[in-house]
């Protein structure tokens, strides 16, 4: 079990490494003037040399690579090359929102998602299970910026016309500060994350209790007279969260990505907001600390994920 | 006596076909495709009959007094957006983008992922190994924000959008084929095929490739709605089809300003990417069920109903 989880770590750290080079090769190997970039069009050759030998530009790409690399281990990710602030503070300035829009976001997706489908599963074929499933499947086909646009436009706007301010956009609060407007500003981009997110899990549950009420354990726990609301959550629901948490480290390691597009259309100051207003400014370590950051985040989920398998199926202890 | 029903032999694709043409989910699906695919191919034939070319900008007739879009009316059938183009046809141009990308995008991915994956399965050992893990490595790679950086860095396009695409799917068509031919690789065809001296491109394309086509055309099916939404996420961030050119994805963005003012900036796009999108899943999810009858877990010894 350790033996398999050290080899599951060393692999993860070995991805990491594998993303920051990869970030290295395409942002600095390419020929293209990083120097010019940082100083502007109209910087002279003077004050190119001067940037250049700051950051260290002017050394061969091995030494520019072993530097970095050495910086990162040590948790120094630079600093933005437009407003010289260092990525980590930028970084620990805007997760308190991402992580309040993704873990409410989570929870909400656990909570409809699997609901859903147990709701579905209980009866296969009825009037609720084709709905849900059509409900769910409108939601997947709909990318997370759309469903967005479509909260706002109908939660808050149709709302807003009627004189009525339940949801505006465009600002957040901190938890600390006051909860119920933290909660009021992320009811609407939780929604947007959960209903899209959700839906996966909803079929997914769906799927994955149907089996496992096809099962011969669970004739048995019929058989010895257990209520159905008994052998449906305890018995049947407890073997098909499995697929459920393969799905959720997926998700909850790419949440980063679904953070980007709902922060945008509900102008939230988050890390997804900051990444995507770097990519148009080309500020690099910005790009960089945050690509490295995420893919950390999808490579520590896996890692969680293989935990949580084991916690739930013996069989994945041996 | 005389024979009233003729008994035929029936092949699995052909079963697969009746059970979807049954399937009145399938066909109303392939139905709206049908006509998104006329829509995009007749997009420049609506230019001609509105008179109004998706990049036109009416200053006088397609914005209002004060210069705010003009809603749906006998002049603009869809209305207009905030620079007075016309909403109905660069929807019908936008299709073709959506369409295009979709399908070549996933063509793509489900290429590059039955080869590899056949060729793991095929060879095992090492070449198993590689092959795997860099399945791994892409699957566990943030993919939206490497896709948008390196969208910003090549300079966005329609070209950059589709390799994108293709390059951050192709895994999991990768995975789900290794996995079906390494079971093919064992069957008893295969050994005698190899006994008969046939080479490993010949086992690979010839005799595995037709196995895995149900699995390679599901994922197919639904991968194109996905791709499609990943296109409209890219344009939408401003990293996917460069306006002017019309997208989705780019007349969402645009939406973003005048929601209040003109809804059909929102809602007329917005309805015409969940209409593709949805119906594609519907199709794929219908054409898993056709070719895998077993998937149908509904009816499965043991269970409820």
């Amino acid at each position: 079990m350790i033996a398999y989880l050290l080899r599951r770590a060393a692999w993860g750290a070995l991805v990491v490494w594998l993303v920051a080079t990869l970030v290295f090769v395409v942002y600095f190997a390419v020929p293209r003037d990083v120097a010019r970039l940082i100083a502007g069009r109209q910087a002279s050759e003077e004050t190119l040399a001067v940037v250049r030998a700051r950051l260290g530009l002017d050394q061969p790409l091995i030494v520019q690579y072993g530097r970095y690399l050495g910086r990162l281990t040590k948790g120094d990710l630079g600093e933005s090359f437009i407003t010289q602030e260092p990525v980590t503070t930028i970084i620990a300035r805007d997760i308190p929102v991402t992580a309040s829009l993704a873990i409410g976001g989570a929870a909400l997706w656990l909570l409809l998602g699997i609901s859903a489908g147990v709701v579905a599963a209980a009866r296969p074929r009825s009037r609720i299970d084709r709905a849900i499933t059509a409900v769910a499947l409108f939601f997947y086909s709909m990318p997370s910026f759309l469903v967005g646009q479509l909260l706002l436009f109908f939660l808050f706007f149709q709302f807003y016309l009627a004189g009525i301010e339940l949801f505006p956009p465009g600002s957040y609060v901190p938890l600390s500060e006051d909860p119920l407007q933290w909660m009021r500003f992320l009811i609407l981009p939780w929604l947007t994350i959960a209903l899209v997110t959700g839906a996966i899990y909803a079929r997914l549950t769906r799927g994955a209790m149907l089996e496992a009420l096809g099962e011969d354990y669970i004739r048995t726990a019929r058989a010895k007279g257990l209520s159905e609301r008994r052998v449906i959550l305890r018995h049947a629901l407890r073997s098909s969260l499995s697929p459920v948490v393969t799905q959720f480290g997926i998700d909850i390691g790419s949440l980063l990505g679904g953070a980007i597009v709902t922060e945008v259309v509900f102008g939230l100051p988050g890390l997804g907001r900051e990444v995507v207003q770097a990519i148009l400014k080309q500020d690099l370590p910005v790009i960089i600390g945050v690509t490295i950051l995420s893919s950390a985040l999808v490579v520590g989920a896996n890692l969680l994920v293989d935990l949580l398998h084991a916690a739930l199926d013996p069989r994945v202890r041996v | 006596m005389k024979q009233t029903t003729e008994i035929r032999g029936r092949g699995p694709w052909q079963l697969a076909y009746e059970r979807l043409r049954r399937d009145r989910a399938a066909i109303g699906s392939a139905i709206t495709i049908l006509i998104a695919v006329l829509v995009a191919l007749s997009a420049p034939l609506l230019a001609q009959i509105t008179g109004h070319p998706p990049t036109m900008q009416f200053g006088h007739t397609g914005l209002g007094p004060t210069g705010i879009p003009v809603g749906p009316g006998a002049e603009f059938w869809l209305g207009t957006d905030g620079l007075g183009r016309d909403v109905l046809v660069r929807i019908a141009y936008g299709t073709r983008v959506s369409l295009l990308v979709g399908v070549v995008a996933s063509g793509l991915a489900v290429l590059i992922g039955a080869v590899v994956g056949i060729a793991a399965g095929w060879f095992g050992g090492i070449v198993d190994t590689i092959l795997s893990r860099l399945m791994d490595v892409v699957l566990s790679l943030p993919f939206l924000v490497l896709a948008l950086a390196l969208a910003a860095l090549v300079g966005p396009g329609l070209g950059i959008s589709i390799f994108l695409i293709a390059f951050f799917s192709w895994a999991t068509v990768g995975r789900v084929v290794r996995a079906e031919a390494k079971s093919i690789r064992e069957r008893e065809y295969v050994q005698a095929a190899r006994a008969l001296g046939a080479g490993n491109a010949h086992i690979m394309f010839v005799e595995m490739l037709p196995m895995v086509g149900a699995t390679v055309i599901v994922y197919a099916t639904l991968l194109i709605p996905a791709s499609i939404g990943f296109e409209a996420t890219l344009s939408f961030l401003g990293l996917g089809v460069p306006p002017p050119t019309p997208s989705w994805g780019n007349m969402l963005a645009d939406a973003m300003a005048y929601y209040k003012v003109a809804w059909w900036l929102l809602l007329f796009p917005g309805a015409a990417l969940l209409g593709v999108t949805y119906a594609f899943n519907v199709l794929g999810d219908s054409v898993r069920d056709a070719l895998d009858p077993k998937h149908d877990q509904t009816i499965k010894p043991g269970g409820q109903s």
